[in-house]
């Protein structure tokens, strides 16, 4: 309570005009973890678009000359790999597909998830008790083997990979956003419109749905975190982005080999998918204190 | 109760029928098919390979398959590997030891380790020791369980050599149990981690919940010691909405147990899985997804079951 005391004194300070947004951008810049991780996710972000006028070698170009060069030395910054690779070249451009694979996906599951609870949230009764169950099915099998059961029976390729992630990720947001439609379908501006006339998908599109939109920012946000991880499983497993198109997931495929020799190979891809999954993670969590408030927890 | 009970249960297997029928539908309408690694072999001629497809049964029609299935499925009766021929229900059981040994032993850890830190994020909320285990929980449950496993490996075997990089035991030694706990050791850790900062910040955030109740100022206005408030009156109630936990987690420490074997050639179901993908072995895929899935559902019954038996508010919840 205290806290929560604290943050709305620091806010409202006398004289100065307070706006939705303000508050909500307040409450997300003191959530300092998040607030690192957007300069964070910019920096993958710039990284990724700019690839190719980053990198300083071409990223399958093979040089055996230059294989396991150390970093730092012969022009590779972070060394190079078994094929003489420049290591950081293929980060970059890893960074590009596996960037792409969450936020697609993300996509997916958001317009999977959203339609599913948004349905069964609204009209109840056997559909919400069938797609409930449905839900629960889906959520009983372990990601990673629906994920690879499906992967390893279809040409891997960007598009299958992110279709495959989104079409195996959307129970959470069905979860989170059935619930807030359940709460809300009972309320008088919901009513009132049904009172008008309104068709379902109308009172669905323009006054349910809007009103998730919080929810369901938090919800994608995190859904971009769990994909970047799924897809550096698979990957990792030989089952999704194949060679010479490399991801982080798939540059560590080999990597256990050359320990001895490249350690650097099996380090900075690994790290990689650290920050951008830890960043996403803390991102979703400053939304939700910023966004949510009754959810103070001024983590400062 | 028994209405409560009665309902679950129905709930539990309609989830495990659409389970079955899920899995079955998407490995069978799977482009290939399980004959379609003997269509590279040489010796294999068409009508060999039409004579294989009518041998296996894979020429009747989907519904009829998943029916024969099914009905193996409740008798025991899970068919033969693709593979080796050999019976589906053994290769599974056969790897069943070697992965409830990891899961255990990381889960006991985890437990342990994620309630201590939990309590004392609580009792000390904001304080350097929160902050630091609210950053290292969110990295451990970013950082992938592969990628951990090789850092794991470079550092303790590749450059420390103290540990064994891999397998359940030395090869080709006889059984040891030191032998054994120091191949455990790493793979265990490894599959730990998520786990300690999940139990971690459940418990911070059920301790903080209670800490927060009347007969907790009661018994500090009584003069109850610190400590005795803490673990006699706050933890044991604290620990009351925890029993759900072990259920929720079962997919993830599956999804975990799978990887960790891989990296660390663990001879578990999970690297059986792995493998069977490979050779397109459905018999011996679907076995083992149903079997994993069959025990999230059992799991998540379970825990919500003892959740309402040691909570009497939730009861009719």
């Amino acid at each position: 309570m205290s806290a929560h005391a604290a943050t709305v004194g620091a806010l409202a300070t006398p004289g100065a005009r307070q706006t939705l947004s303000g508050v909500v951008l307040a409450r997300f810049v003191r959530h300092r973890p998040a607030a690192v991780s957007v300069v964070l996710i910019a920096a993958l972000g710039l990284g990724a678009v700019f690839a190719d006028r980053l990198s300083p070698r071409d990223p399958i170009y093979i040089d055996i000359g230059h294989k396991f060069a150390r970093p730092l030395t012969r022009g590779h910054l972070l060394g190079a790999d078994e094929l003489g690779r420049d290591v950081l070249s293929r980060l970059l451009h890893a960074g590009r597909v596996s960037l792409s694979v969450g936020l697609a996906a993300m996509a997916v599951t958001v317009l999977v998830g959203a339609a599913v609870g948004a349905v069964a949230g609204y009209w109840g009764g056997l559909v919400d008790v069938l797609l409930l169950r449905l839900t629960d099915a889906m959520l009983s099998f372990p990601p990673i083997f629906m994920l690879l059961a499906l992967a390893a029976f279809v040409r891997p390729s960007l598009a299958s990979m992110t279709v495959m992630i989104g079409v195996t990720s959307w129970m959470d947001v069905t979860r989170m956003v059935r619930s807030q439609i359940l709460t809300l379908r009972e309320r008088e501006f919901v009513l009132g419109a049904r009172a008008l006339g309104a068709p379902a998908s109308r009172i669905l599109a323009r006054h349910l749905l809007p009103n998730t939109v919080g929810i369901i920012a938090v919800a994608a946000t995190l859904a971009v975190a769990r994909a970047i991880l799924l897809e550096s499983y698979v990957s990792y497993l030989g089952y999704g982005i194949q060679p010479p198109l490399a991801s982080w997931g798939n540059m560590l495929n080999n990597a256990q080999s050359y320990f001895a020799t490249a350690p650097w190979v099996a380090i900075c891809p690994g790290v990689m998918i650290t920050v951008a999954v830890t960043s996403f993670n803390f991102l979703g969590d400053g939304l939700r204190d910023a966004l949510d408030p009754r959810h103070v927890r001024s983590r400062a | 109760m028994h209405a409560y009970l009665a309902r679950r249960v129905v709930q539990a297997l309609v989830v495990l029928v659409l389970v079955s029928l899920g899995g079955f539908a998407v490995l069978h309408q799977a482009p290939g098919g399980p004959v379609a690694i003997y269509a590279m072999s040489p010796t294999m001629s068409a009508e060999d390979m039409e004579r294989l497809t009518r041998q296996l049964g894979l020429d009747r029609p989907l519904h009829v398959q998943y029916a024969k299935w099914a009905r193996g499925l409740v008798t025991a009766n899970w068919g033969r590997s693709y593979r080796d021929g050999r019976v589906v229900l053994e290769v599974i059981v056969d790897r069943i030891p070697a992965t409830l040994v990891l899961m255990l032993s990381a889960f006991t850890v985890a437990v342990l380790l994620g309630l201590a830190t939990g309590v004392v994020s609580a009792v000390r909320q904001y304080s350097l020791f929160d902050h630091a285990m609210t950053l290292g929980a969110m990295v451990a449950l970013s950082i992938p369980t592969f990628w951990l496993g090789l850092m794991g490996i470079y550092v303790f075997a590749e450059l420390l050599h103290v540990l064994p990089p891999g397998n359940i035991g030395t090869i080709g030694a006889p059984f040891a149990l030191a032998d054994r706990l120091r191949h455990l050791l790493l793979p265990a850790a490894t599959l730990g981690v998520v786990m300690v900062a999940t139990w971690s910040r459940y418990t911070r955030a059920s301790m903080l919940e209670v800490i927060g109740e009347d007969y907790i100022r009661t018994a500090r206005a009584k003069g109850v010691s610190r400590g005795a408030i803490i673990l006699k009156h706050a933890l044991k109630n604290a620990l009351i909405p925890l029993v759900t936990l072990a259920g929720l987690q079962l997919p993830l420490v599956f999804s975990g147990a799978l990887v960790t074997e891989t990296v660390f050639t663990w001879p578990g179901m999970g690297r059986l899985f792995v493998d069977s993908i490979g050779y397109r072995d459905y018999p011996v895929l679907m076995g083992i997804l149903m079997l994993t899935a069959t025990l999230v559902v059992v799991g998540n019954l379970a825990a919500d079951l003892v959740y309402a038996a040691i909570d009497p508010r939730v009861r009719h919840a």
